[in-house]
Parts: C-alpha cells; sequence; structure tokens
C-alpha cells in the first residue's frame, strides 16, 4: 500500500529535477531545508531521523540535492523526505514536506480490533513492516 | 533580472545546430558589456587584472558559442586564484567575477561566498569535514572566495585538520565544477609556496591573476574617488599631502595599498569634523566637504619615522 503524506504524495513519484526545483522554490522563498529518513510509515511516527543538521542560508539546490544524494546511499529502501522550514514570524512552521525516496515494496496496514469493555471496539494499525527489528523491514 | 536560462539552454531535440553564431548578440545578449565597462571605470589602475578578465570572458563566451553550434562541451574549469599584496582589490575583483560569471551563465546564482581557514577547519577531530562541506552547500551555485588560502595548509604540524578540508575542497572542485567556482586569494610569495605543496590545487586552478601593487598616483586617485563617493573633496594642499602622506607611508611596515589609504582617509574625515567643531561657528557646505591639509598632516606618518612604533598606530 502506498504510503501518502505530505505534498504531491498523491501524484507519481518526483523525478530528481522535479525534486530539484521544489527545494530551489523552497530555498528562494528563504525556507532552511532538512532532510529526514525513516522505515516505520506508520502514519503517527511525526518525527524521523535527521540526516545531518538543516541547512540555512543555502542559495542553490545543489547542495541539498548533494546531501539527498548522500542520504539515499547510506539508506536504501527507507523513506525519505525533504521538509522547508519557514521562520518568518507567524509561520514558524514547516511549510513543504514532501517524501522523495520510498522502498520498492510497501506491505501496508493491517486493522486489529480489541474488545474492550462493555464490547466497544478498539482499533490500531499495525505496520507490516514493523514486525521485523529496525533497519531490515524493506528490501533494498 | 536577466534570463540566464536562455543562454544555457542547448540546441532542442533533433533540431539541427545552427551553423553560425552571431557573438555580437550574444555578447550583448549577456549585457556582460556593461559589467566590464563598470569594471574598467571603478577599479583604478589594474591594468594585468582588467586585461586576463576580459580574456576570461572572451573565453567563456566563445565556448557558449562553441556549444550552441553543437561542439562537445565538458564545462570548463573556473577555479581562480587570484595573488597580490594585501589591499590590491582582489576582493573586491572576485565579487565582479561573481556577477561575470553569473551574466555568461557559468553561476546560477551569482553569490559571493567569502570563508577563510577558521570557516572551513574544525578545532577537533571529526569537526573538520561538516564544516568544510557546510561551506561548500552554502556557495553551491555561486563563488567560494578563500581568503588567505594558504593557512588552510600549515606543513609544521602534520596532524593539522587544514589537510582534511583541503581534500574535500578538491574533490568537490573536481566533480562539481558546474555548481561551483573556487577562487583562492592570498599574498603572491606564500600563495606560491602554497601552490608548490598542493600540487592538486595547482593543476586544478584555470587562471592565475597576479595583482600588482598601486602606483602613488593611482593610490591618489582612489583615495580622491573615495572621497568623491563619500561626497568629500581635496583642497588643492590637502592633495599635496595626502601625496607626500602617500610615499611616506608605503615606506613605513604593514602598507596594505588602497586599504590604507582607506583608513587614511577615514582618520582624516575624523580630524576634519574635531577641526569643524572646534570653529564653533556656523559652517556652510564648502567647509563641510572640504578637507584640508592641516587634516592630513595631523597624521603620524608625517612625525619622525620611530620603527619601533606600533604599526596600527601608524595611519
Amino acid at each position: 500500500m502506498r504510503i501518502t503524506q505530505g505534498t504531491f504524495s498523491l501524484l507519481p513519484d518526483l523525478t530528481d529535477d522535479q525534486i530539484r526545483r521544489q527545494v530551489q522554490y523552497a530555498l528562494d522563498k528563504g525556507w532552511a531545508l532538512g532532510i529526514e529518513y525513516t522505515d516505520d510509515p506508520h502514519p503517527r511516527n511525526t518525527y524521523w531521523e535527521m540526516w545531518g543538521q538543516p541547512m540555512f542560508d543555502l542559495r542553490d539546490a545543489a547542495g541539498v540535492m548533494a546531501e539527498l544524494r548522500n542520504c539515499r546511499e547510506a539508506h536504501p529502501g527507507y523513506y525519505i523526505r525533504i521538509n522547508a522550514f519557514d521562520s518568518e514570524r507567524g509561520f514558524e512552521t514547516v511549510r513543504l514536506s514532501f517524501i522523495v525516496q520510498r522502498p520498492a515494496e510497501e506491505p501496508g496496514f493491517r486493522l486489529e480490533r480489541t474488545e474492550d469493555r462493555g464490547r466497544m471496539m478498539r482499533y490500531r494499525l499495525h505496520p507490516y513492516a514493523t514486525d521485523k527489528p529496525a533497519g531490515s523491514r524493506y528490501s533494498k | 533580472m536577466l534570463d540566464t536560462v536562455k543562454i544555457n539552454s542547448p540546441p532542442a531535440e533533433g533540431q539541427q545546430p545552427p551553423a553560425t553564431v552571431d557573438l555580437r548578440a550574444l555578447y550583448a545578449e549577456t549585457q556582460i558589456e556593461a559589467l566590464l565597462t563598470e569594471l574598467d571605470e571603478e577599479l583604478i589602475g589594474l591594468e594585468p587584472v582588467k586585461r586576463r578578465i576580459r580574456e576570461i570572458a572572451s573565453f567563456l563566451l566563445v565556448a557558449r558559442a562553441r556549444e550552441r553550434l553543437g561542439f562537445s562541451s565538458a564545462p570548463p574549469t573556473l577555479h581562480m586564484a587570484f595573488t597580490g599584496n594585501p589591499g590590491t582589490g582582489k576582493t573586491t575583483v572576485a565579487l565582479r567575477m561573481a556577477s561575470i560569471l553569473h551574466r555568461l551563465g557559468y553561476s546560477r546564482r551569482g553569490h559571493l561566498v567569502s570563508v577563510t581557514r577558521d570557516d572551513l577547519v574544525g578545532q577537533y577531530i571529526g569537526h573538520t569535514a561538516p564544516k568544510t562541506k557546510e561551506v561548500l552547500k552554502r556557495a553551491m551555485g555561486g563563488v567560494l572566495f578563500i581568503d588567505e588560502a594558504y593557512y588552510l595548509y600549515r606543513p609544521e604540524n602534520e596532524k593539522d585538520y587544514g589537510q582534511e578540508a583541503i581534500e574535500i575542497l578538491l574533490q568537490v572542485m573536481e566533480t562539481q565544477r558546474e555548481d561551483l567556482t573556487v577562487i583562492l586569494a592570498g599574498y603572491t610569495d606564500r600563495m606560491n609556496t602554497f601552490f608548490h605543496s598542493n600540487p592538486g590545487f595547482r593543476s586544478r586552478i584555470a587562471h592565475h591573476i597576479d595583482f600588482p601593487d598601486y602606483t602613488d598616483e593611482e593610490l591618489l586617485a582612489i583615495t580622491e574617488k573615495l572621497a568623491r563617493d563619500a561626497e568629500y573633496r581635496l583642497s588643492e594642499s590637502a592633495r599635496e599631502a595626502l601625496r607626500e602622506y602617500i610615499v611616506l607611508r608605503r615606506q613605513q611596515p604593514n602598507f596594505a595599498n588602497a586599504r590604507s589609504l582607506r583608513n587614511a582617509f577615514d582618520r582624516a574625515r575624523l580630524r576634519q569634523a574635531m577641526r569643524l567643531f572646534q570653529l564653533d561657528g556656523e559652517v556652510d557646505a564648502t567647509k563641510l566637504m572640504t578637507l584640508e591639509d592641516s587634516d592630513i598632516r595631523a597624521s603620524r606618518v608625517f612625525a619622525e619615522p620611530r620603527p619601533e612604533d606600533d604599526a596600527t598606530h601608524l595611519n
């Protein structure tokens, strides 16, 4: 099941050139860019691992693309996303976040039902991928 | 803003490259002429430097034309070394160079990131590589200007982290030539030693530009231009005093060409302000604008030369 979170996630995966142009757009707006990766696809897994520090004061997308290349090499088969943080007063938040790499196969989620007091149903979302230990969840 | 993308674009797929390229039109299209003229007018002296810059600009323009006609186009190496004494305009020219490269489409953003050893080299193991990479990322798409580059290499200490920075720099200079232009700057003799001990740098640098010292006349012209830009003027006697000042100042230690003169000008402005203030009356525009010879002759340079003087007080 294809994970859809962040901007553009309902579109086909972006090519490197499309990523570069999105990054350049964010840089032109003066946003700081960060690269993050994870192998836990749970929708509530908000804080992914940071790949290096967020990049401030960049002018050209080439620097971000080089870091993305390094991250992809180090973490093949992981989810990688790029966040653009707007520090302007009033926003002070991530303005743009999109996935730039995903595993070849995404096994999806299982819905678990638990019967609670008074026949109340509780639901739990369980990613199949997390059955395996971190680091070996997806084929490379 | 100029559309650099247009110049960059190779002939469209399947389309025959044109048989001729109008160099004049290309020249006009890049609006490079305005920049070069500005360079000629605003920088006093530095004739050999200006000539070299024109050479480089025409070379790059021709490279563009060749590309349009479908010649194979490996991006030309653009890394440069600026050598010369302090205050000879290396940083100023580097700034201009960044906009020239931008106009010609060899630098996407045309900005200049100016760094020294401290910005590149870390203080402990594992600190240098992230620091250098950080700087390189900031400079991507523009020009990285490394001032006093010879400090990167400290032969007396083989564990110096400078070597690590040098290796990262060299690698990026080779593999990401289209993303980044590096300009190394420093005093001529020390840069020569530096290049001698780091042959990797020498071979990756395409253009060595040597900045000559300014002549006394050029220094005078520079100071007058400084004054003009700040809306001051020199009286006839002040000009004469300045002429003498330049001759004396040059003989003293730590002479930094145009920079020394800029400091001298700033100090003359201070003295002029003090003098006007002590007049304690009405002043008119001419008085406010004019630097008199007393403002210049009060400098320590005119006092008895005392070689043991701390050099910083000499201005």
